[in-house]
């Protein structure tokens, strides 16, 4: 680290501290003045994700976004393996945004699924473009070349390190992807182990760079008051109050758009010289605001209204199998519930941030983005700008759960940077983060189902209201479709011979969004309590109800019935919903666990299990009630995810879905009333603490070599039924409305 | 007025009423100190005063006077100090944003706790939030870290 003694006119310059009345004097070491994020590979390049330098060092492109599954790490861990590069020796890159690299987006779990095989593509053409060269070299044929441990060795001994071939193979003609060949998974060095993150001395020092973390020469930071209900506009606001405070520059209106799509929201923002400077001059605004169609939003009266709607009426039908009506009516036990889910903030560590320089036909921004070619292309809108104008740097991630899929904050911090002519910093205060989220949808569903005289479940009738995430695109879409209903709702498994499922209109009053597993959380609620409920009706044991209820092992086609699966994009050929995966999940888990066992009064074991981005899951949580007071005392999981490139990932994974699942159902809940969101931070948002949670977490992985599936987000939907069917267990009450908080201390 | 950080004396004129974690991340370019509320809810901006961990949004520069402030950037040198170890040997980070204040919390902790129970470390860190849930880790790299007596 060198430290830099600098003069006073340069401190000023670069803490642009002038105005604000904080003045520092002495030594600030130079390498932490700038944005410190390693985005350029130097040396020679064999493929779009790998170059490798003389000193052997191989550069390996991060194309997705880390926001703390270890993608930066289990990706080029694949490449790596498949090349031979000795794992010390690479260094990786995150990727700008470009397509080049394919999709950016890092959502719906699929980093893994869908460039596992890319990545190993990209590894076996650069170990071939290395053989080449060292063939070449040698003059001998390649088949007596072979790449291993970060060299290409002859048959006859000889051999030439990865650095000194580097040049030569980058000039060979990258090869058909036909012609490639592959390592056997025996001799997989990397894919399958447990490697410790790449960020992971950076994360424990201090030293690791996140949205926030950039800081650009003669930065200006901006605060920004944003309009409290959907749809309202600005009347007036009190500029002069603002520009008078210390260090303000300058005061700036950012008009709304309809549809919000990824746009900024109507606001005012302040520029001033420092983040504190701008977020204080910020509360002088004094802004008034119009009213807005949505200024009645009250979220439990709509939450009322739409738990009406499903219970008392028919909706559309959006899958049908037998005659549910005539199932129900010859009911012997006729079972029916009404579930409640609420509105949910992502509530990242770190809120949203974004930096950008703008120039004359450029712009540059560095931000906390899990979608860079979209945060790049509406920028570029936004400034009337090419996509290749705009620059893109991909800081780490505090987070990001689906809330930095949406880059609206990247766009303000672009417009407020070309308003004021300096690079400008969008810092998202906690309250602006909660009250300005794409939130988690509120959920209104009703199931009806009847068991016949043998106790089996004879019909299935399932009911939901849900304000649809594509009401950001399109106001008037005010239900959901099948892709979104694929989400654990339409695409209910179970082997009942009567079922149909309806959807019902519930419009958007706020800005809908997805988060961590997105409509599983609701739907998986759902079904899953509601197993449980019939189980308890039938006189059965739960685990074992919920296997015969999925009933034979075969392969799901719901198209006969009306319902265009989704499978998350993928075909079911490729990606059969195999009915077999789903109940090994719920055997092995519970083979784990002391499932049945005798416990003390006031204590449960309950177990949910869904299949969501194309993985399947069960989870099972203990918990005891004691005087209004619920405690969860263990929480297990067992997730078939195919083939699994870092197993410690998964692990940490599942143990963080498991934790996110329990803040959800305890505790999460965003409100409104009058349009506005009721929560602003931390105490009124509660996630869970440490001490909250249960000393007893544990994940089987489930061995396979299937293709990968999704691990990021199908360990949250389970949890939440999970914990209330061990709370009906413990105690005979049912809680069928979440967060649990409402009606226990948690 | 004289700000004492990692060892070093700075000359800071700055309004009285200022977050310490201002001064830090814009003004000394320390931005290992993270904000996540700036309300003392989630502890992503602890640093040590004095050895005593305190949330640095919340503690003005009046406040500080003369103490000694230590954030993640000094606990050590090299990121050897035993809970800095303790949590890498756990894998504990996932994003990694909170785990600069859950480090300083660890270590300011078991400074004072050299053998906590599993109750003193759930008490000791449940003023740090972390939203990806590596809390089952971090208990552990606490244990790790207490267990090497040093912290």
């Amino acid at each position: 680290m060198s430290i830099q003694k600098l003069s006073r006119r340069r401190f000023l310059q670069m803490t642009g501290m002038t105005g604000t009345g904080l003045l520092l004097t002495g030594a600030l070491s130079a390498d932490h003045a700038l944005a410190d994020v390693l985005d350029a590979p130097v040396g020679s390049r064999l493929n779009v994700f790998v170059s490798v330098g003389p000193d052997g060092s191989v550069e390996i492109i991060a194309h997705r976004s880390e926001m703390g599954t270890g993608i930066r790490t289990s990706l080029p861990q694949v490449v790596a393996d498949e090349m031979e590069a000795d794992w010390g020796q690479v260094k990786v890159i995150q990727g700008l945004a470009n397509a080049d690299y394919g999709s950016q987006n890092t959502d719906g779990s699929r980093s893994i699924r869908n460039f596992y095989q890319i990545m190993r593509q990209m590894g076996a053409a650069a170990r071939t473009m290395l053989e080449q060269a060292a063939a070449d070299t040698w003059a001998v044929p390649l088949e007596q070349c072979r790449a291993r441990e970060h060299a290409v060795h002859h048959s006859d001994g000889r051999s030439l390190g990865f650095g000194d071939l580097a040049e030569q193979a980058s000039k060979q003609a990258v090869p058909d992807l036909a012609s490639l060949t592959f390592k056997s998974s025996a001799d997989f060095r990397y894919i399958g182990q447990g490697l410790p993150i790449v960020d992971l001395h950076d994360m424990t020092t201090g030293a690791a760079t996140y949205g926030v973390d950039v800081f650009l020469e003669g930065m200006l930071y901006a605060s920004i008051e944003r309009r409290p209900v959907l749809g309202a506009t600005v009347e007036k606001y009190d500029e002069a109050a603002a520009m008078a405070q210390a260090g303000v520059k300058a005061v700036v209106k950012i008009s709304g758009k309809t549809p919000t799509a990824f746009n900024p929201v109507e606001g005012v923002a302040v520029v001033a010289t420092g983040t504190y400077a701008a977020m204080n001059a910020r509360k002088v605004l004094n802004v008034s605001w119009s009213d807005s169609a949505h200024s009645d939003h009250n979220a439990d009266s709509y939450l009322d209204e739409l738990i009406k709607r499903v219970s008392e009426s028919p909706g559309d039908t959006v899958r049908e199998r037998g005659d549910v009506d005539a199932a129900l009516a010859k009911a012997v036990t006729h079972v029916s519930a009404a579930y409640r889910t609420p509105y949910l903030a992502h509530a990242s560590m770190e809120p949203p941030m974004a930096t950008a320089r703008v120039g004359e036909n450029s712009c540059e921004i560095w931000a906390c983005t899990q979608t860079p070619q979209t945060l790049q292309k509406e920028v570029a809108g936004a400034l009337n700008l090419a996509a290749e104008q705009v620059i893109v740097h991909v800081t780490l991630l505090g987070g990001g759960f689906g809330r930095k899929s949406k880059p609206d904050y990247a766009v303000e911090a672009a417009l407020l940077a070309r308003e004021v002519g300096r690079p400008v910093q969008v810092v998202w205060t906690r309250e602006d983060d909660i009250h300005h989220d794409y939130f988690h949808s509120c959920s209104a569903q009703y199931y009806e189902g009847s068991l016949d005289k043998e106790g089996k479940v004879s019909g299935w009738l399932a009911r939901q209201a849900t304000p649809p995430i594509s009401s950001i695109f399109d106001p008037s879409v005010d239900q959901l479709g099948d892709g979104n209903m694929s989400m654990t709702f339409g695409s209910m498994p179970f082997a009942v011979p009567n079922l149909r499922m309806e959807r019902h209109a519930a419009p958007a009053h706020t800005r809908i969004g997805w988060l961590r597993s997105v409509y599983n959380i609701p739907f998986a609620f759902g079904m899953g309590s509601f197993v449980d409920e019939l189980a308890h009706a039938a006189g059965r044991d739960s685990r074992d109800f919920w296997l015969e209820l999925i009933g034979e092992d075969r392969a799901l086609n719901f198209a006969p019935e009306g319902f265009d699966f989704g499978n998350h994009g993928k075909s079911l050929e490729e990606y059969p919903y195999d009915t077999a995966r789903l109940k090994n999940v719920i055997r092995e888990l519970t083979d784990e666990i002391p499932w049945g066992e005798d416990l003390p009064e006031n204590q449960g074991w309950g177990l949910a299990a869904a299949r969501s981005f194309l993985s399947y899951v069960a989870v099972a949580c203990k918990v005891e009630v004691r005087d209004g007071r619920l405690t969860v005392l263990e929480m297990h999981s067992a997730i078939d995810a195919g083939l699994i490139v870092n197993p410690d990932r998964v692990h940490s994974q599942m143990e963080g879905a498991m934790v996110f699942g329990l803040s959800l159902a305890l505790m999460g809940e965003i409100s409104f009333d009058e349009g506005e969101v009721q929560q602003s931070n931390f105490h009124d948002y509660p996630i869970a603490r440490i001490s909250q949670t249960p000393r007893v977490i544990r994940t089987h992985i489930i061995d396979s070599n299937e293709l990968p599936t999704g691990v990021g987000e199908p360990g949250v939907p389970p949890v939440a039924p999970s914990i209330t069917n061990a709370i009906f267990a413990a105690t005979g009450a049912r809680h069928r409305t979440l967060p649990l908080s409402k009606n226990l201390r948690v | 007025m004289k700000l004492k950080v990692n060892g070093k004396v700075w000359d800071v004129e700055a309004e009285l009423d200022t977050p310490l974690l201002w001064v830090l991340r814009d003004g000394l370019q320390l931005r290992g100190t993270k904000f996540g509320c700036g309300k003392g809810l989630c502890g992503a901006c602890t640093v040590h005063l004095d050895g005593r961990a305190v949330r640095s949004c919340q503690m003005t520069l009046a406040a500080v006077k003369d103490a000694e402030v230590k954030t993640i950037e000094g606990l050590s040198v090299d990121g050897s100090h035993p809970v800095q170890v303790a949590w890498r040997d756990h894998n504990v980070p996932q994003c990694g944003y909170c785990q600069s204040g859950q480090i300083m919390t660890a270590a300011a902790f078991l400074a004072e706790n050299a053998s906590p129970s599993e109750d003193q470390i759930d008490s000791a860190m449940s003023g740090n939030l972390c939203r990806c849930g590596t809390y089952p880790r971090i208990r552990a790299a606490v244990q790790q870290a207490a267990g090497e007596g040093e912290a």
